[in-house]
């Protein structure tokens, strides 16, 4: 039996390599690509627990994790789609119509 | 006591198998979600992406949950990275493959990612906590849909209606406008 340890040193280390994503590329599709990465880390800690632990939920919450990052992909590449068609951009720090 | 002996090689070996298949999966995720951040080009990001996300389906099978593998490798693999793949090849991205990484910001968000990896790493492996083994082994899929459709059916329902208006919310973003 794998210990309960290991899946979690794995959900870190994918944790860590999506947030390096998020923070270090340009390009919005790589950050967003990367964001699901770091997604799909805690999925495997939720899946990870609720296995050791003999417990439903962790599963039931990486179902509805799943869904809404379905959710959240599909309204991002709709804001990529228009952001494309206005701006002729991917670059993240060309992005500052908000000011932010 | 031959039997006991034999018992217990076999566990072992298939420990061994386990923890060898599991390190397996682990490290082509890991080297594979470094190509999704290495990558010059985004088709072989999206394509590492991919890999990393079947690699861990498989771990969710060595998990005992082959229905989350399978919604993995359904929604994640055939239904976003296709979406994510589309979204690429439609826009041009050719011209965008000038520099890889940002320019200004580098070091305070390195400093962050040592400062966040190795709290967590030192955390999980400084923990005592962990260790609870039990043969818990979160049963069958038909228990699994019991409870998400009784204790669990409002948020389930939330869930649709949130799919739902990202949806519309999509077709309205990437809709040209005409008028």
């Amino acid at each position: 039996m794998v210990p309960l340890s290991w899946y979690l040193v794995l959900g870190a280390v994918l944790f860590v390599t999506g947030a390096a994503g998020v923070l270090l590329r340009r390009n919005v599709l790589i950050v967003l690509m990367s964001l699901e990465l770091m997604l799909n880390s805690v999925n495997v800690n939720l899946v990870a627990f609720s296995h050791f632990f003999g417990d439903f939920r962790g599963q039931i919450i990486a179902i509805f994790v799943i869904a809404i990052t379905a959710a959240e992909v599909a309204i991002a590449l709709g804001i990529l789609v228009a952001l494309v068609r206005n701006k002729a951009t991917l670059e993240v720090d060309e992005v500052t119509m908000m000011k932010g | 006591m031959p039997a006991g002996g034999l018992h217990a090689s076999i566990f072992l070996e298939g420990t061994f198998m386990e923890r060898a298949f599991f390190l397996l999966f682990a490290a082509m995720a890991i080297g594979s979600g470094l190509m999704v951040i290495m990558a010059r080009n985004p088709i072989h990001s999206a394509l590492a992406l991919i890999v990393s996300l079947v690699q861990v389906a498989a771990i969710f099978v060595l998990l005992g949950s082959p229905f989350l593998a399978a919604i993995q490798i359904f929604v994640y693999v055939g239904a976003v990275m296709v979406l994510f793949l589309f979204v690429i090849m439609m826009l041009d991205v050719r011209k965008e493959a000038r520099t890889r990484f940002l320019e200004k910001g580098i070091a305070p968000a390195l400093v962050v990612l040592v400062l966040l990896g190795g709290e967590m790493i030192a955390l999980l492996l400084g923990s005592q906590r962990f260790p609870v083994l039990s043969a818990g082994a979160a049963g069958s899929i038909e228990e699994l849909s019991k409870t998400l459709f009784t204790d669990y059916l409002l948020p389930f329902e939330v869930a649709s209606v949130i799919l739902l208006v990202a949806l519309v919310g999509a077709i309205f973003l990437a809709r040209k406008e005409t008028d």
